[in-house]
């Protein structure tokens, strides 16, 4: 064997890298995987949910040494005008079960515990080095990579480019298109710091127990978004992000100023109160759906996560779609070289085919029209929340009027906001994106 | 030539903040990083390497984690790491670790010869005491070459060192004779980029990891809190200077390098103009 010469050059230590190189080096493949943070998890936006399904599949018994946060045992969902909201709250003692099935997580603790079950599975993983471009045999067949660091090319039979979401190396080597305005949110999150008595008072819980709040209405100002509260240990992480497109073309706010506004609303001063600020990151997330996943194979390359589109918006999914395509591309990689293949387009083929049985593809595939219809039916956003919020006002006030009168006065205003034709048009539309 | 560097690992101290009520250190999430004082060192060390031939060994003691600093070593181009980590040294102060780190070249002389030149960081970020270099120089009989700022000349062959030394008035232009146990000036030499090769072998290369008894230290009452005399009275946070203008750069070669790292230096004190700005840039 050459010495620079591995089986598989993995390009970046996110979790859908970390999921491909890990099981990579389990099925005894000679790996080396390359990272431009200092460490893995140094360039990860801080505070998440982690999905545990995805991650059980690679390293079944994680729980025991992954750094995890608060289980999750209430979700809650807002619906937001400028006073305040309307929403959903579900919380259910179920969910203080053996094995949890989310947890909050804080990404740069745990993309570097990930990175070390990586190493100790065998893989060579080298960080600060950042892969510049893509080597290409005079066929145009990938067969390895080049760094920033001087030296030479190092090969490789098969590059997996796990890159996330800016996908640098795919786009300038052409694998990819430019990323459009319209397929990605710009998201800010910050971390605010709190003892955890004090955490666990604001919102009812004990022990490891986790709350989540996502929202949406008045507070993106029109643009196409959602704003989102975890709680982890001492900390909580808050954020809010809206479409590239939207803040060009639709609101004026910037991402800081509508994450200011966010934590300023009545509905959410009190619960980060006293808090510390200690992290501010700001990072894209590639939300435009099935219609903008890229090309997944070629000869001597598939790409993974982030880098290939990988994110359900709606449900707010991205690292466990990371992490399974990590899987699935690797477990394909390592089925193609242990049998003696080779990792042409062709053979490669059976990732696309293994994406597409599992949730991955058909969850993408479910809400490939959702991103349209937001598009077009901003009042979504906008319109309905206040519509609710004036509703339950008028519903829970005790003012003298009668509750008939109540009920039409809702419906009207429904009605005069929006028309007849305008409330079905969008349960239609809904729908049908939804189906 | 053959080089051993000690080296530390310590608190990012421009992470590093201080409860604002409790008064107490918050270190949680705070990353680590060599001593930056040490890797002008190390530079200079490589660059004798490369110069003369021979091998840079990095060695540290602390606790198992500090076997990260020292792989980090072996990625700018070390040939050869030692973390030498006990219990019994933990709480040492720099009487304690002076001689902790004595040992620990004694017995990696032994395992691959005596050094020319032991260097140092000229003091750290998280103790300032500038005593570990000088503390080892004294029990192992080197000579002492201490706030260097350019080794001139050095003869193997002859064992003999010219070096300059930034004094209290002035340069001092010392020769002196080898082994030697030297601190390099801050802003001295530049640590290099390692190559790919290095940061390939430094992925795959074992940390040598000693205990008290495998590096030859049986007494152990001169280790850690027992061998440390210091005691840290009270710890607490100064009130903060008042910032003022410096100018940087001036005459720079290149100075949108010298640019690009202000702007860097500046998104990381001041995060929400990167979110600004990335939102200004994706409006064009
Ligand atoms: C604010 C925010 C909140 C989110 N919340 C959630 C959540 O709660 N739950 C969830 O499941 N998902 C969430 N996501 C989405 C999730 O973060 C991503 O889907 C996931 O991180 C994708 O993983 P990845 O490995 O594909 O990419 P990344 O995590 O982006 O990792 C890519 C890695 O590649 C490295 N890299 C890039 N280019 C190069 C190069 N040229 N050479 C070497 N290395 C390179 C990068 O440094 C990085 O470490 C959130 C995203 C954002 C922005």
């Amino acid at each position: 064997m050459k010495q620079n010469h591995f089986d598989a050059i993995v390009v970046g230590a996110g979790p859908s890298g970390n999921a491909a190189a890990y099981t990579l080096a389990q099925r005894g493949l000679n790996v080396l995987q390359i990272e431009r943070g200092e460490y893995a998890g140094s360039k990860n936006v801080q505070g998440a949910i982690l999905y545990a399904d995805a991650l059980e599949k690679i390293i079944p018994d994680f729980r025991d040494e992954a750094p995890l946060e608060r289980h999750i045992v209430e979700q809650r969902v807002w619906m937001m005008d400028d006073a305040g909201h309307t929403g959903m709250h579900h919380r259910s003692d179920d969910y203080n079960e053996d094995k949890p099935n989310r947890y909050t997580i804080l990404r740069a603790q745990f993309d570097k515990w990930f990175s070390r079950c990586v190493k100790e599975a065998g893989a060579t993983v080298i960080y600060e080095t950042t892969v510049t471009s893509l080597m290409r045999d005079a066929s145009g067949w990938v067969v390895g990579v080049h760094t920033d660091r001087n030296g030479e090319g190092i090969t490789a039979d098969v590059v997996i480019l796990a890159e996330g979401v800016n996908g640098l190396v795919g786009r300038t080597s052409g694998l990819r298109e430019e990323l459009k305005p319209e397929n990605v949110a710009l998201a800010v999150k910050e971390m605010h710091f709190l003892p955890q008595e004090v955490i666990d008072a604001r919102f009812n819980l004990k022990g490891n127990e986790g709350v989540v709040i996502e929202a949406m209405g008045t507070i993106t100002e029109g643009m196409v978004g959602t704003a989102f509260l975890y709680t982890n240990r001492e900390s909580i992480s808050v954020g809010i992000g809206c479409m590239v497109s939207d803040f060009t073309d639709v609101g004026q706010a910037t991402p800081h100023g509508l994450l200011d506004r966010f934590k300023a609303h009545p509905s959410i001063r009190a619960l980060l109160e006293g808090s510390e600020i200690k992290e501010y990151a700001a990072h894209l997330i590639p939300e435009g759906g099935y219609r903008a996943i890229p090309e997944l194979v070629g000869n001597g390359w598939l790409v993974v996560g982030d880098a290939g589109h990988f994110v359900n918006a709606v449900h707010r999914e991205g690292s466990n779609l990371a992490m399974t395509t990590g899987r699935l591309a690797a477990e394909t990689v390592a089925d193609i070289i242990l049998s003696g293949g080779s990792c042409s387009r062709h053979n490669l083929a059976a990732y696309v085919e293994a994406v597409k049985d599992s949730f991955v593809m058909k969850d993408m595939k479910k809400y490939k029209d959702i991103h349209g219809f937001l598009k077009k039916g901003r009042h979504v956003v906008d319109l309905y929340p206040r519509l609710m919020n004036r509703a339950a006002q008028t519903w829970f006030r005790v003012d003298g009027v009668d509750k008939k009168s109540k009920e039409s006065t809702i419906v009207r205003e429904a009605w005069r906001a929006r028309g007849i034709g305008g409330l079905m048009g969008d349960a239609f539309k809904l729908m049908r994106a939804w189906r | 030539m053959r080089i051993f560097v000690c080296i530390k690992q310590v608190p990012d101290s421009a992470q590093i903040r201080v409860h604002p009520v409790t008064n107490t250190i918050m270190r949680q999430g705070v990353p680590t990083i060599i001593n930056p004082y040490d890797l002008f060192g190390l530079e200079e060390a490589l660059r004798l390497r490369d110069r003369f031939g021979g091998e840079v060994t990095v060695m540290t003691m602390g606790p198992p984690m500090a076997s990260d600093s020292l792989r980090k070593a072996l990625t700018y181009g070390a040939d050869r790491a030692v973390l030498l980590t006990d219990r019994f040294f933990a709480g040492s102060d720099t009487l304690a670790t002076s001689y902790a780190l004595a040992n620990l070249i004694q017995k990696a002389s032994e395992n691959w010869g005596q050094p020319d030149i032991v260097f140092c960081g000229k003091q750290t970020i998280d103790g300032d005491t500038a005593q570990v270099g000088p503390g080892i120089a004294r029990r192992l009989g080197l000579t002492q070459l201490t706030y260097v700022s350019s080794i001139d000349e050095i003869d193997p062959s002859h064992g003999t060192i010219t070096v300059r030394r930034r004094a209290d008035h002035g340069v001092q232009v010392l020769q002196s004779r080898l082994p030697a146990m030297i601190t390099m000036m801050e802003g001295s030499n530049e640590i290099r980029r390692g190559r790919i090769e290095d940061a390939l072998r430094a992925a795959s290369a074992e940390v040598v990891q000693w205990n008290a008894a495998a590096a030859g230290i049986t007494d152990l009452g001169h280790c850690g809190l027992r061998g440390s005399p210091t005691v840290v009275k009270k710890v607490f946070a100064p009130p903060s200077r008042e910032e003022k203008a410096t100018l940087v750069g001036e005459g720079a070669a290149n100075p949108a390098a010298v640019a690009n790292d202000l702007i860097t230096q500046i998104f990381a004190r001041q995060p929400v103009l990167e979110g600004d700005l990335m939102h200004a840039a994706a409006r064009h």
